[in-house]
């Protein structure tokens, strides 16, 4: 009878999420292995302060923008043709979830394979998933936009007259927004390839961490936040032409692998087809019991504790994003931080949503020793931020009866439930993106998938890291899926979830 | 110079502007305790930016009916009422409530409901009541609340003539002092003794309710 959260579908699916983090709690390993973790933090937070910029590396900072640059500009060109089918064509909207499911440091170490540690790595690690992602909510974005002109159009106007009179005008504004939120991860993502081995930004904070030079650390993360915090001013509708042209020009020369067409044929017809299955003849049953035995204990020793631990490791960082969220966007909010505090907040968090997950769990394991520890900080930090950022925004935009209370009564009976329902909607949304870079925590030695992956490849298995690249991305389709279905019966799949949306709208 | 003690609400000379247009001028309004006064004129008059102005100058003794319901959707009757009186609970209590409702607060919050007739929907969800179920909500809202003078923006419009007799003869019968904006001038002769009619954005009228007729006051409902 009594309620405890507002409605009960809310109230039962936070209870489940929360109930299933704890449980998970009590599996993970969260073990500190560092002795002085401290000390390293002091020590980082002191490069922060007092950063060393001269001794950045200056082409680290071209190669970072010029890698973002081609990598979403293909990405998002490409999305946008694969958009227009995208509604009819099944097979579209599978190649794309296909894309998008597989994350961009998997493509960049499959694509190394065949390209070398070269700019077509880096670019094309961009420019495929991001292609799946743009062409999804480019088509979202066109579906949703307003059809009164389209219809009132004289019968037996042209598609493309149709679609550029009638359809662009009313989505273009959004289209920009949209490309400009993902040229800003494009700028993280393109780092964060750098700490497998590509020559952006990322390479040399990874050897300045490792080797403890905090000073250039810090002032390769304060130009990084700069770039991110400048975007505005530097990507415009003049300047983007420009960029698009320069970057290839800036790109940096390839190193090693000069005969492409042999390696590609190589790793397509040999290096990633499963060893049973090489040169044998695919008509004998016996080739097929042998892929079996050869399938069986990957699945059983690998993509099934991969899975488990990198469900686990998304579970309890989604319940912790959400608590995060929950404390940080009164700062955001201005009943509840006022007009002095609410800048301050914003900057807080638009500094820690601009931060890489990746890095921060790089940090992290740096500070912390190889446990789930950091891993769950890292995401719980980024993703809290980018929630409490996007809740404080709803807040303001709430409209309060005049004799409102204030305070915590405001928050509690007020704020909250008023923005249950907006709240779940980000966190499913953010649940398969949590789950996704869960999966590529395994890289820095957290016992996910990527762990398996990133072993698979340093002993050239590349028929074994594909497959369980081809797990982790159904793992991730099956909770995008089920995030869907939960919003769809929570009837709140069709509030905002995007980070670029429109201002919100009081509800 | 009206007796301070009897005076529930003084507005001397008030204005008020949104984005550069005035929207009330030479406002002119004493309101004495246990007086039950109309606003009433054509929408658009200003009386929501009046009773604004009003709750604005006496936080501290209004129990406010918003226009729109303003209730949280997301919570059940008993949270939305209880609303009502959340700053004078503490604050811990409020929480407490807000998981695990007390029994006293549950019968106080009950017995108002039973008054605007809704004592059946006490754990009903906000969002799901129908508009004039909402809008009792509202009013049960401001009787909990208990202040002595009641302001309410149409707080009856979503309900039929004898309802809305019934609830604000609720009101009337637990705060001493009203103030309601209305607009079915049959309901407001009935049950205020006191009517001011706005026009753009000024008094035009200020009589007592026995003073007055339909007919007279016809000629400020009529298209301008």
């Amino acid at each position: 009878m009594r309620l405890a959260v507002p409605r009960p579908g809310y109230a039962a699916v936070s209870r489940w999420f929360l109930a299933a983090a704890l449980a998970g709690l009590l599996v993970a390993d969260l073990h500190v292995t560092t002795l002085h973790p401290f000390a390293d933090l002091a020590r980082l937070l002191d490069g922060l302060v007092r950063p060393d910029f001269p001794s950045v590396e200056g082409w680290s900072v071209v190669y970072t923008v010029a890698f973002a640059v081609l990598g979403v500009g293909l990405g998002a060109g490409s999305g946008l043709l694969l958009a227009i089918p995208f509604a009819r064509s099944r097979t579209v909207r599978l190649a794309c979830a296909g894309l998008r499911a597989v994350h961009e440091l998997f493509w960049a170490l499959l694509l190394m394979q065949v390209f070398g540690l070269s700019a077509t790595t880096g670019v094309l690690a961009i420019a495929l998933p991001y292609a799946g992602i743009c062409a999804k909510v480019y088509a979202e974005i066109i579906e949703e936009a307003d059809l009164a002109a389209l219809r009132v159009l004289p019968a037996g106007t042209g598609t493309v007259s149709a679609f550029l009179y009638a359809r662009l005008p009313e989505v273009a504004g959004r289209l920009r927004d949209y490309t400009l939120y993902r040229l800003e991860c494009g700028l993280r993502s393109s780092l964060v390839l750098g700490f497998i081995g590509l020559p952006t930004m990322g390479f040399y904070l990874e050897s300045a961490f490792r080797q403890g030079r905090y000073a250039e650390a810090g002032a390769l993360l304060l130009v990084f936040y700069g770039l991110i915090g400048t975007r505005r001013l530097w990507i415009r509708g003049w300047t983007v032409p420009l960029l698009l042209a320069a970057a290839p020009l800036a790109l940096p020369p390839a190193i090693g692998n000069a005969a492409i067409g042999a390696s590609l044929a190589r790793f397509l017809g040999h290096d990633i087809v499963p060893t049973p299955l090489r040169g044998a003849a695919l008509a004998e049953p016996e080739t097929w019991a042998r892929l079996w035995s050869w399938l069986r204990p990957i699945l059983a020793d690998q993509i099934l504790p991969g899975t488990i631990q990198t469900l686990i490791l998304a579970q309890i960082a989604l319940a912790a994003t959400a608590l995060g969220a929950l404390v940080l966007f009164p700062l955001t909010a201005r009943r509840f931080a006022g007009p002095l505090g609410r800048p301050l907040g914003r900057v807080l968090l638009v500094v820690v949503r601009s931060t890489p997950e990746y890095m921060l769990a790089y940090c992290g394991l740096q500070l912390l020793g190889p446990s789930m520890l950091p891993a769950i900080l890292a995401l719980a930090l980024h993703n809290a931020g980018i929630v409490a950022y996007l809740m404080g925004r709803h807040a303001d935009a709430l409209p309060y009866r005049a004799d409102a209370p204030t305070g915590l009564n405001l928050y509690a009976y007020e704020t909250v439930p008023r923005l249950y329902g907006q709240f779940l909607a980000y966190l499913l949304y953010r649940w398969e993106l949590i789950l996704r870079e869960s999966a590529i925590f395994g890289i820095l030695g957290v016992t996910t998938l990527g762990f398996y992956v990133d072993a698979a490849i340093s002993e050239l298995r590349l028929d074994v890291a594909v497959v369980l690249i081809a797990a982790t991305a159904l793992v991730t389709v099956a909770v995008d899926a089920l995030s869907r279905g939960l919003r769809r019966s929570l009837r709140i799949d069709t509030l905002p979830t995007r980070l670029s949306g429109p201002q919100p709208v009081a509800g | 110079m009206p007796d301070g003690s009897r005076t529930a609400i003084l507005l001397a000379n008030a204005s008020a502007a949104y984005g550069g247009r005035t929207v009330l001028s030479g406002i002119d309004l004493t309101v004495r305790r246990g007086e039950r006064v109309a606003l009433m004129g054509r929408s658009g008059a200003g009386k929501s930016t009046l009773i604004g102005l009003i709750q604005a100058q006496a936080p501290d003794t209004v129990a406010l009916v918003p226009q729109a319901a303003a209730l949280v959707r997301t919570l059940s009757v008993f949270h939305n009422v209880y609303m009502g009186r959340l700053d004078r609970r503490s604050t811990l209590h409020n929480l407490r409530n807000l998981v695990r409702p007390a029994k006293a607060d549950i019968t106080a919050v009950e017995r108002i409901l039973d008054r605007v007739g809704l004592a059946d929907k006490l754990w009903a969800k906000a969002g799901e009541l129908s508009g004039g179920q909402q809008q009792r909500v509202s009013v049960a809202r401001a009787l909990y609340n208990g202040r002595p003078i009641l302001v309410g923006d149409e707080p009856v419009s979503a309900l039929d003539r004898q309802q809305g007799a019934r609830v604000l003869a609720e009101m009337a019968a637990s705060h001493e002092t009203l103030i309601l904006a209305l607009h079915d001038v049959a309901l407001a002769l009935a049950q205020t003794d006191r009517i001011v009619v706005l026009e753009a954005g000024r008094i035009v009228l200020d009589a007592p309710a026995q003073a007055l007729d339909p007919e007279r006051l016809r000629p400020f409902y009529e298209a301008a």
